[in-house]
């Protein structure tokens, strides 16, 4: 058995700092938006909430598949995935502008044109307001609860662990994870598909995972590197738990080019009208650069750099990548849903800046305060020494 | 025991961890040659070894990439340029459809490379003898003991020395490994008679065993229920489709060739031969083209010469020759105009032959019909 070498240590404010002036800037951009131009400041709030929601439930996701498979390695990461999962009860703040322009958002709140529209009205006993509202609201409720089941109970377990607390999770998680792919397809289809209403993609709950997955572990990779740098997690924390963030980041850079190129050959092959206009919209003009600066950004640039070796635990290039996926999925999010705001070519300006600022921010701001006062490694656990203790 | 070469010194550890310490100790002291055997991985190893990464990975990246390049090239070359074919409407180079093709290769290539770059270059293939075979260590390294062995080709290597260091950091059972001289000298000999005879057997079986099962196997039944299936086959009279007993599809009214436009004289032959003339010049080049389409497309009944000798003669209405007075005294024109829209029995090729490939074939007419009745001016 090795002792841990663990001693508290508080967070710098210089992180409260700098999430303070993102999310107030973030803030004054959003405001000036919604006064200007209030239904581009609204397609950039899907941005903002599908960026959040990924980060707050991929953390989740990572804690329940923590306990599912019984990895040793990321046990000392589980607490920054704990703290990171707070973010879940962000999204609901996030979404209250984006349900009072519902009707700027979606076609399909516009009853007249449904009534008009054969397949818009076949799809009415499932897009419309109440229904849409009541599953949003059934999927922010059952993340509150799972924050609860999966992150929250864990923090005591630090000064008093009690008996059975792994073998309980173990089935919460269990639970949780047909749960949490059922409420990710649903947003996914909801949020983001519903922007056009006539198309359809069996595989885009998927798609939406993919990104999730991936900027979630980007995110936590990012946190766990600068606060292990700067002597935040004790000792005995090095390449060996890099190398494994760096294969999972490899391998869901993959599992996302293969999800997204599955649902662009099967729809490219079959060439049906109702389902090909949605990537011709995104081949009109400018959004075909767009297009093919996606494969390039989500995938080939991740790809090239993951691919050695050396650079799965080199904590600088990890860094570097991780911040690429965070943007990387930010891009994707632009193009899933921005070419529905503009048919005929790209846009961007100072408007579309403030979905990263206040993600940015608010991340940074509430695993601030989330993380006084607490532990940084979960210390009750008694799988921590091994993991910590974990090599190739 | 004096002639034979040594190979290196083994000793024994009981546990993962003294094994790890023990590593750490050999590379400290300076030894580059030596390997660690264990009855399972023990995590940390590499590491304590110091080892660097392996050179298969680049092996890996070269073998994956030619099988990338080479498929799509194969694949581009195929279906753009040597035969090209419409499928399902696509381009001529549909780069999605070659994606998972070239995905495949990549992998096929990269894996069975990689292993091959192993077993060949790293593992020596095909020596398959090593001097630790069929000694004591190995008998206890692959049970429930940990052990290393320190080779006599490192350059700090003296026999006792090395005995005497593995000693200290705690090392028991230690053992003098020797090569074996009758492995040393082992030569492969492929003219053995053995060998022959095993090729020999194998590939007769081998050869016995593929034209049994595809000429014979595939003949029998179950195999051969595949042929019985209820469809359609191509030129056979059907009702399936209705009552015009064609069992093929034939293309919708008004259907013309990739780029090319509808139409314009539609039911005005006159006309056309008036307003049509001819864009190409016989060139070589040209009249090459008209004889490759002519050849494909007009042969099967007016024949290579455009008597109306073809194949297909005695199955349909004879065509009329090309070379009667009355077409050689068409316009250019005219002719474009019967291969668009069809004469008589004669069908519309407007949807397998491009404008351009149509002039060419009149070019080519020209030609036939000049070498039948030449001018005489042309004997000059």
């Amino acid at each position: 058995m090795i002792a841990i070498n663990y001693q508290r240590k508080e967070l710098s404010s210089k992180l409260l700092k700098i999430g303070v002036l993102l999310l107030a800037l973030g803030f004054i951009i959003a405001l000036l938006g919604y006064v200007i131009d209030h239904e581009r400041a609204a397609f950039n709030g899907i941005i903002l909430l599908m960026f959040v929601m990924s980060v707050g439930l991929g953390s989740l996701f990572l804690i329940g598949l923590e306990y599912l498979v019984g990895a040793d390695w990321s046990v000392p990461f589980r607490r920054i995935m704990e703290i990171l999962a707070i973010v879940v009860f962000a999204i609901p703040v996030f979404s209250l502008p984006l349900f009072a322009n519902l009707h700027t958002l979606f076609h399909w709140t516009h009853i007249e044109d449904v009534m008009k529209d054969p397949i818009l009205r076949n799809k009415m006993p499932y897009l419309n307001e109440m229904f849409f509202s009541i599953r949003s609201t059934a999927a922010f409720v059952l993340m509150f609860i799972f924050w609860w089941l999966l992150a929250g109970r864990s923090f005591g377990q630090d000064s008093t662990p009690t008996k059975n607390f792994r073998k309980i999770t173990v089935r919460i998680s269990a639970l949780f994870m047909p749960i949490f792919a059922i409420v990710l397809t649903f947003m996914a289809v909801d949020w983001l598909m519903s922007l056009e209403p006539h198309w359809f993609s069996t595989i885009f709950g998927v798609y939406y995972f993919a990104g999730t997955f991936s900027v979630a572990l980007a995110v936590v990779t990012l946190f766990a590197i600068y606060l292990n740098e700067n002597g935040y997690l004790g000792e005995g924390i090095e390449g060996d738990h890099y190398y494994n963030f760096g294969a999972l980041l490899f391998a869901f850079t993959n599992f996302w080019a293969y999800i997204a190129f599955s649902q662009f050959l099967l729809i490219w092959y079959a060439n049906l009208p109702e389902e090909t206009f949605w990537y011709l919209h995104r081949w009109e003009g400018s959004w075909a650069v767009i297009s093919v600066g996606i494969i390039i950004i989500h995938f080939i640039v991740p790809y090239a750099v993951l691919l050695p070796q050396p650079a799965k635990s080199d904590p600088k290039r990890l860094k570097f990548i991780a911040w690429w996926l965070v943007f990387a999925h930010f891009y994707d999010l632009y193009w899933l849903v921005i070419p529905t705001y503009s048919h005929s070519g790209a846009v961007f300006g100072w408007m579309e800046l403030y979905p990263v600022l206040i993600a940015l921010g608010t991340i940074l701001i509430l695993f601030y305060f989330f993380a006084k006062n607490k532990n940084l490694l979960p210390i009750g656990d008694p799988k921590l020494p091994k993991g910590i203790n974990f090599h190739l | 025991m004096e002639n034979k070469i040594i190979y290196g010194v083994t000793g024994i550890f009981d546990t993962p961890d003294e094994i790890i310490s023990a590593v750490k100790q050999v590379k400290s002291s300076g030894f580059e040659r030596f390997d660690v055997h264990t009855p399972y991985p023990i995590h940390g190893m590499p590491k304590a070894m110091k080892l660097g990464t392996s050179p298969l990975g680049y092996f890996a990246l070269v073998f994956g990439l030619t099988g990338a390049f080479a498929a799509f090239a194969l694949m581009t070359y195929l279906m753009g340029y040597n035969y090209p074919l419409i499928i399902s409407g696509k381009p001529f180079i549909p780069i999605p459809a070659f994606i998972p093709v070239t995905f495949e290769v990549t992998v096929l290539l990269a894996s069975v490379g990689t292993v091959l770059a192993m077993l060949f270059l790293l593992f020596k293939f095909p020596n398959n003898s090593h001097p630790l075979h069929d000694t004591n260590y190995m008998k206890k390294v692959s049970s429930n003991k940990f052990g290393i062995c320190i080779e006599a080709k490192d350059e700090k290597f003296s026999k006792m020395e090395v005995i005497e260091f593995l000693k200290k950091i705690g090392a028991k059972d230690i053992e003098v490994i020797y090569y074996d001289n009758d492995a040393l000298n082992f030569k492969i000999n492929i003219f053995e008679w053995k060998f022959v005879a095993f090729l020999v057997v194998s590939a007769l079986v081998v050869s016995g065993a593929t034209y049994i099962v595809l000429n014979k196997l595939m003949f029998a039944p179950p195999f051969n229920w595949m042929m019985g299936q209820h469809r359609i086959d191509a030129q056979v009279e059907s009702k399936f489709f209705g009552k015009d007993n064609f069992s093929m599809r034939v293309a919708p009214a008004g259907t013309v060739a990739r780029n090319t436009n509808q139409f314009k004289f539609s039911g005005q032959p006159e006309l056309a031969e008036a307003k049509l003339i001819n864009p190409l010049i016989p060139t070589e080049e040209n009249l090459r083209k008209g004889m490759k389409k002519y050849d494909i497309y007009c042969s099967p009944c007016h024949g290579y010469h455009g008597i109306g000798d073809a194949r297909l003669n005695g199955q349909f209405p004879n065509p009329p020759s090309l070379h009667s007075e009355k077409v050689r005294n068409w316009g250019d024109g005219h002719i474009f105009y019967v291969i668009t829209e069809g004469q008589n029995s004669m069908p519309s090729y407007s949807s397998q032959l491009t404008n351009e490939e149509k002039w060419a074939i009149v070019l080519y007419v020209r030609a036939l019909q000049r070498a039948m009745n030449a001018k005489e001016e042309d004997l000059k």
